[in-house]
């Protein structure tokens, strides 16, 4: 006999005569604030992360380009911004250790909590946004959704191998409850309302296998 | 200074001495301290003192919890520092508590899916062995601890690996994993960094989210000392964080293989999910090219719908913060990668069998009992002796050996505040009463604790002798086995009197302002 075999014949025989329905979980949603994205930096900044503001005109990626002006590393995924670091031509997770800033953009966000999910389409590499020293997320507006049961509702989910919510940088208190940005994994994570320039297309069901 | 944040409601210090002078390395955002993730909501300080070590462990006899708690409590930098942590971990998880209107009904919620779920056990863990397998994942079973151990020994053999990086799991800790390894030959390095600091001092984590949250921050500055080379005399805590980091970094990124733990498995999509706050799972998952993952069979539940309800309520449960930095979805290896899940039993299909504790398999692990329990707060988790410590520790440990840990369910106050804060509504204080009641019918609990036990029945059988023995005790919370504990028969009394006695008991009270008869 199996492990797996002993195992489900020993819960078999264990599981309790009671009579549990699976409950219906509602969406929490009957009042939401007013402003996604107003309510999604209040909760980012709560958890560490920065938020930064776009010029009121000009150049919108101008936030980023101060941030990464003295960086020797840079590895960005997305259109918007080039890097010096083409995430196409790493071949081993090691080559990302000396990277001191990546710039990707999120699948989306959350404004309860303000956590952006990254996934491996977004990442390339999934390792990028824990070996680089500082993470800057780019995300549309349109892209945030108002609480984690909207969250789950989200097709990455079901698609997508990888898919993390980062809820500003990584962080520990383990030491007296002194707060640390930078545990081990980014020293700081930081966010740019961009709208995507590719605003993706409603597919028709002939289109759908490019997807 | 004078401390306002003390006159804020909810804010109450227990030990306000532990207040630093001054917080320089406080960080701010938008004119507001952070306090997220383990961060204290206000600025501690501690005293040097040599830390007091846990449970004197003499194979298979009873643990004797008072005694290491008496250690823990003679030690008042330590004793003093854990409480007011704990306590203000409490406090923050009361804060989000009242953020959230519906708090209540997802608690509920929480506790029918893991009802409902546990209810239905085998048929969830074969949709998401089918799910994960569909999706690439290598799906393993292991009855025990020993069977996962050499599970997992087997794929790293046939990997040729010998280094792991891994991150904090509960269920390894069970597994006597790192020790294992040690035999085989294989390097364990823990990099959740109170893990490490537990690791490197040879030590087992004395909670189950806050692993050294019994050192004080000079106790690290000598494990680090003595094992990575940092200045023995600097015990600035970003100086010890920043060196762990610096020393690990390369561990990590040379290892062969990485290893997680799981918080929650869902079924209908093949999913585990791991979270932590310093991100340190994401880099053992995703740097090496070999994930494997061990993981409860209880972790399941059915949707991704009720992941939802389960995330809302882990880490503000457990740290009084909205989420986990990281909340990471796993549903599939990465290109070029291999991923390996171990579902491991080690009792849990027995204790879904025993009526009165099968609940106790819905615990998500956030710790919430142990950050409310005033036994726990002051003696310490490594008192306990065991892998799980705390109100939840005294209800699973004699399920993994009754004699051994016979002296834990003892270790309670039986107030209750643990089954007021579980996220999924375990009702641990009844529990531990039973497991009392059942380590007495099979005799494997000393004689002084039975007679006790048999006061309190005595007791319990006579309210009005019961309402004078209180009056006269004299403690806060008017509970009779709250009473009973800190008579003279039971050790845990010692010492432990509530610092603020009312001036009326309950009772009392009730009859002099409502005026009312029996």
């Amino acid at each position: 006999m199996t492990s797996r075999d002993d195992i489900l014949e020993s819960i078999r025989a264990s599981l309790p005569r009671v009579d549990r329905p699976l409950p219906h979980v509602p969406m929490f949603d009957e009042d939401p604030p007013a402003s996604l994205l107003s309510a999604f930096k209040d909760s980012l900044e709560r958890m560490g992360g920065i938020f930064l503001d776009p010029p009121a005109s000009g150049d919108v990626l101008a936030p980023v380009r101060v941030k990464v002006a003295s960086a020797k590393v840079v590895c960005s995924t997305v259109p918007e911004i080039a890097g010096n670091r083409d995430i196409a031509t790493v071949s081993a997770t090691q080559e990302l250790a000396d990277v001191d800033f990546a710039i990707v953009r999120a699948s989306f966000a959350v404004a309860e909590t303000g956590s952006v999910l990254l996934s491996e389409t977004d990442l390339n590499i999934n390792a990028l946004a824990y070996l680089a020293q500082h993470l800057i997320v780019l995300l549309d507006p349109a892209d945030i959704v108002v609480n984690l049961h909207h969250a789950y509702r989200r097709p990455e989910f079901r698609e997508r191998h990888y898919a993390s919510f980062h809820t500003g940088p990584s962080a520990t208190a383990d030491i007296e409850g002194v707060l640390i940005h930078g545990a081990q994994g980014v020293r700081s994570l930081s966010v740019l309302p961009i709208a995507r320039i590719y605003q993706p297309q409603p597919t028709s069901p002939q289109e759908k296998k490019h997807d | 200074m004078t401390n306002s944040a003390e006159q804020l409601p909810g804010r109450a210090m227990l030990h306000p001495e532990m207040v630093a002078a001054e917080d320089n390395q406080a960080m701010y955002r938008d004119g507001h301290r952070l306090d997220h993730a383990e961060g204290a909501s206000k600025p501690l300080r501690s005293r040097p003192e040599p830390q007091p070590r846990g449970a004197k462990i003499h194979g298979n006899r009873p643990i004797d919890q008072a005694e290491a708690a008496a250690r823990f409590i003679a030690s008042p930098e330590h004793e003093k520092m854990h409480d007011e942590r704990l306590w203000d971990l409490r406090q923050k998880r009361d804060r989000e508590m009242h953020h959230i209107p519906e708090w209540e009904q997802l608690r509920s919620l929480a506790s029918a899916i893991k009802e409902h779920t546990l209810t239905h056990l085998d048929e969830y863990l074969d949709q998401f062995e089918a799910h994960a397998r569909a999706n690439g994942i290598h799906v393993h079973w292991a009855r025990d601890a020993a069977e996962h151990n050499r599970i997992v020994h087997g794929i790293l053999s046939d990997h040729s690996a010998k280094s792991l990086i891994k991150s904090k799991s509960m269920l390894t800790e069970e597994c006597g994993f790192r020790h294992y390894m040690a035999s085989v030959g294989i390097e364990v390095i823990e990099t959740d960094l109170g893990e490490r600091i537990q690791q490197l001092d040879k030590e087992d984590p004395s909670h189950v989210v806050v692993p050294a949250v019994h050192k004080l921050r000079t106790d690290v500055a000598k494990v680090f000392a003595d094992t990575i080379g940092t200045d023995p005399e600097n015990s600035d805590v970003h100086y010890l964080a920043e060196a762990q980091r610096e020393a690990t970094r390369p561990l990590i990124l040379a290892a062969d293989a990485g290893m997680t733990g799981g918080n929650f498995v869902v079924a209908e999509t093949g999913t585990f999910v791991v979270c932590t706050n310093e991100g340190n799972a994401d880099l053992s998952a995703n740097v090496p090219k070999l994930h494997i993952a061990s993981i409860g069979i209880e972790k399941i539940i059915p949707r991704l719908e009720h992941l939802a309800v389960f995330v809302r309520l882990l880490s503000r449960s457990a740290l009084g913060s909205p989420m986990t930095q990281y909340t990471s979805h796993f549903r599939g290896p990465r290109a070029g990668g291999e991923m390996h899940v171990v579902l491991v039993d080690n009792g849990r299909s027995e204790r879904l069998g025993l009526e009165e504790f099968w609940t106790s398999l819905k615990c998500i692990r956030c710790g919430a009992c142990m950050n409310t329990c005033p036994v726990y707060r002051r003696s310490g988790g490594l008192s306990y002796g065991a892998t799980y410590s705390g109100p939840i520790g005294l209800i699973i440990d004699p399920t993994f050996n009754a004699r051994k840990y016979s002296n834990l369910p003892f270790a309670s106050s039986l107030n209750g505040s643990c089954t007021n804060v579980c996220p999924v509504k375990i009702n641990i204080h009844e529990q531990i009463y039973a497991w009392r009641r059942e380590l007495v019918k099979r005799h494997d609990v000393p004689l002084v604790k039975k007679a006790a036990m048999k006061a309190a029945g005595e007791l319990l059988s006579r309210p009005a002798a019961y309402r004078a023995a209180i009056a006269s005790a004299d403690v806060a919370l008017a509970h009779l086995p709250r009473f009973v504990i800190y008579n003279g028969l039971n050790a845990w009394g010692k010492h432990r009197e509530v610092p603020h006695p009312p001036k009326q008991t309950f009772h009392s009270w009730y009859k002099a302002n409502r005026g009312g008869t029996q």
